[in-house]
């Protein structure tokens, strides 16, 4: 008889989500689906608000990543508007998103993953998390916090507050940035500097203890799709869209995001409020492609930077072409904070960014605008059109987490097939474990995704295929 | 003219005769809440956060229409008052569409500071959730009436001070909403001389300027009142 598996909630990933995975008659794993179970509407109620109100708005979706939303949807502003914005104003964004990629990184690594393979996967639920971490290694824990403190005082000093700052608008930013800033953040680079090192020596350490993780969580040939330079180089802020393939393999670059639509289409699904993107040549679900950490590596031929750069060789090597294991993104998003605070250090010397030219101004010159940058998780899409008074009629977002939507999917039913115990279909503690880390590889943040309000907790259920619950099991 | 004298909050308070509670108490240096209050243009007693409790009357009066008068006992701050001040701009809130996190004059606004104020943690009523429009057909402004406490501020500045008379209000009751000319967007209006003296009025961010962003609008309200001093004192004419 075949049946039917509910991991309901899902814990320690941004927001509300539940798994089922899908038996056939004989007890294998046949499918796994990871559900989104909210739902908030953005796209809807933005519709009649002005213009200028959108980097107000929709960086409301998410209390994580809201520069990014803050940052996407100016530049879908400044589309709209038509204007180049003024070279400090891309500066000190740029300045903002680096600060952005740290504190969402260092979140996603220490406060939410480390736990899983620092204090081992068979610990109890109730120490397996960045409580466990403090006691078992305080200055660790501490370091990290303090790294994605660093990130949000960055943003602090640039927007005014940690949280939702409203500093970037249509034609540029509201403030540069102060000499005590500037000097701030300089004071704290180097410790910054030293916990990312120091986080990146203790992933390659386990990643010894971890090839089965690597062989099984997400391991598996997709694209991958992120921004890069024409050049090649990593790319946070701006560039052009490119597609590789698991084989390293570029099949589509240099694709303007404002022709996002062209090379990506958007699947509804039955069962999720997370619509599932797939690159359009090759169709649903073929198309299938990843963002994020990981994506951003495989299509980018150079950091651009020296740390980063030796880093991503020995990245390289756990890959014929490009690195397919999603277990690697934790990988990945280390090798990004260095890249990141290589580039702040790089920039905060500028002397644009105490500039006080910072805002072009000009009115609604085209009806529509798309904005896209790299949000932590991946590419992050905003895309409005507005009337002749500049009212906003329509709204699209693809949000980073939902383009990994078939990717986790398939991840769960990948690390399902390896753990769960034939035949009884019975959840066990393993099992449990696996799968919720094989979705946090990915940093989910469910809020985005579907611009949804989130809950954090994973319950897991065991359905016959008659729908029946054989075995449920929930960690909150 | 007569001077009166009476007590506000027990202290004793001479006014000229002419004077309301709210200018006596102002002058005194006592504070009593408005919303609908605009100085330099006349009081119409619409909000009535500006309610005080009269010794041997049993209704409650607004401070801003209502004259001083000899040996009056006042009381600007009682028990009761702070509930039925609460009471009202709870149901401003749940009236129309105020999101204050992603308002133009969100740190700026009279609503959100009286509503801070007054403690207001949560709105007791359920929302009503209207339908409002956004007009940006004009060059210079912006009106979103989602925003709008109807305190009239923008139609008194522009009919008494600048004399334009283009806002208006139109329908009744709960279904009121400020109308420029004949109901006609903005930016068709003919009246309106784009002076901006309504957005200066508005204490919410109901009017703006074109493209401001979260947070960004400030007003400077004392231009109107120089405006109307300057005017009454005639100290333009030389």
């Amino acid at each position: 008889m075949a049946r039917r598996i509910l991991i309901d909630p899902v814990t320690r990933i941004e927001g509300h989500a539940k798994i089922t995975i899908h038996l056939d008659d004989e007890g294998n794993v046949a499918d796994a689906r990871f559900h989104v179970v909210e739902f908030r509407g953005f796209e809807k109620f933005c519709e009649g608000r002005p213009l200028g109100e959108m980097p107000g708005i929709t960086p409301r979706i998410c209390g994580i990543c809201p520069v990014s939303h803050l940052l996407a949807s100016a530049k879908a502003c400044d589309a709209i508007l038509a204007v180049n914005i003024p070279p400090a104003a891309e500066k000190l964004r740029r300045l903002m998103n680096l600060g952005q990629i740290v504190q969402s990184h260092a979140l996603s690594f220490f406060h939410l993953s480390a736990p899983d393979f620092l204090l081992g996967w068979e610990t109890t639920p109730a120490t397996r998390n960045v409580f466990g971490l403090v006691a078992a290694n305080p200055e660790l824990a501490r370091a990290g916090i303090r790294l994605r403190q660093f990130g949000q005082e960055l943003i602090e000093h640039l927007g005014g507050k940690k949280i939702h700052p409203a500093w970037a608008v249509p034609g540029g930013v509201r403030e540069p940035l102060t000499e005590a800033g500037r000097d701030a953040i300089k004071g704290r680079l180097p410790e910054a500097f030293t916990t990312a090192r120091l986080a990146l020596k203790l992933f390659r350490d386990v990643l010894s203890k971890h090839s089965r993780e690597i062989q099984v969580f997400g391991n598996f040939p997709t694209l991958f799709m992120g921004l890069a330079n024409t050049d090649g180089t990593w790319e946070h802020y701006d560039g052009f869209l490119r597609f590789v393939d698991a084989g390293g393999n570029v099949i589509a670059d240099g694709i303007e995001p404002a022709q996002y639509r062209e090379a990506i289409g958007e699947a509804a699904l039955p069962d999720s409020y997370l619509k599932a993107p797939y690159h359009k040549p090759l169709g649903y679900p073929d198309g299938i492609y990843r963002v994020g950490p990981l994506a951003r590596l495989n299509v980018c031929q150079r950091m651009g930077t020296p740390e980063a750069d030796a880093e991503l060789e020995r990245f390289r090597r756990f890959g014929r072409g490009a690195v397919t294991s999603s277990f690697l993104y934790h990988y990945a998003r280390l090798i990004e904070i260095v890249c990141s605070l290589e580039r702040i250090q790089e920039l905060i010397d500028d002397p644009d960014l105490l500039s006080e030219r910072l805002r072009a101004n000009a009115g609604v010159n085209k009806l529509v605008g798309v904005g896209a940058s790299e949000a932590p998780r991946g590419t992050l899409f905003h895309h409005y059109e507005v009337n002749e008074d500049g009212l906003i009629t329509k709204v699209n977002m693809i949000i980073a987490t939902g383009q990994n939507n078939l990717a986790m999917n398939r991840t769960v039913a990948q690390i399902a097939r390896h753990y769960l115990p034939s035949g009884n279909g019975k959840i066990t503690e393993p099992m449990l474990n696996r799968i919720e880390a094989g979705i946090r590889a990915f940093d989910p943040c469910l809020s985005c995704s579907t611009h949804a309000s989130g809950r954090m907790g994973l319950e897991v259920s065991v359905l016959a295929a008659n729908g029946t619950v054989l075995d449920a099991a929930s960690v909150d | 003219m007569a001077a009166k004298t009476l007590t506000i909050d027990g202290q004793m308070v001479s006014a000229e005769e002419q004077q309301t509670v709210l200018e006596a108490a102002r002058d005194a240096g006592i504070r009593i809440p408005t919303l609908c209050h605009q100085e330099g243009v006349m009081a119409i007693g619409a909000c009535r956060l500006c309610l005080v409790e009269v010794a041997g009357i049993t209704k409650l009066l607004p401070a801003c229409v209502t004259k001083v008068q000899e040996g009056m006992d006042v009381k600007t701050n009682t028990e009761r008052l702070q509930k039925y001040r609460r009471m009202i701009l709870e149901l401003l809130f749940a009236e129309r569409n105020h999101v204050c996190a992603v308002c133009v004059s969100n740190g700026n606004c009279e609503l959100q500071s009286l509503a801070m104020e007054h403690g207001m943690d949560h709105v007791r009523y359920d929302y009503r959730c209207p339908k409002c429009g956004v007009d940006l057909t004009h060059r210079l402004f912006g009106a979103d009436d989602n925003r709008c406490v109807l305190c009239g501020r923008c139609m008194r500045v522009c009919w008494y001070i600048e004399g334009a008379g283009t806002k208006n209000v139109s329908g009744r009751g709960v279904n009121s909403s400020i109308i420029n000319d004949l109901h006609q967007p903005w930016g068709a209006a003919e009246s309106c001389t784009s002076c901006g003296k309504c957005v200066l009025s508005c204490p919410t961010g109901a009017l703006f300027y074109q493209g401001a962003t979260v947070g960004e609008m400030t007003r400077d309200r004392s231009k109107l009142e120089f405006i109307v001093t300057a005017r009454e004192k005639k100290q333009w004419i030389a």
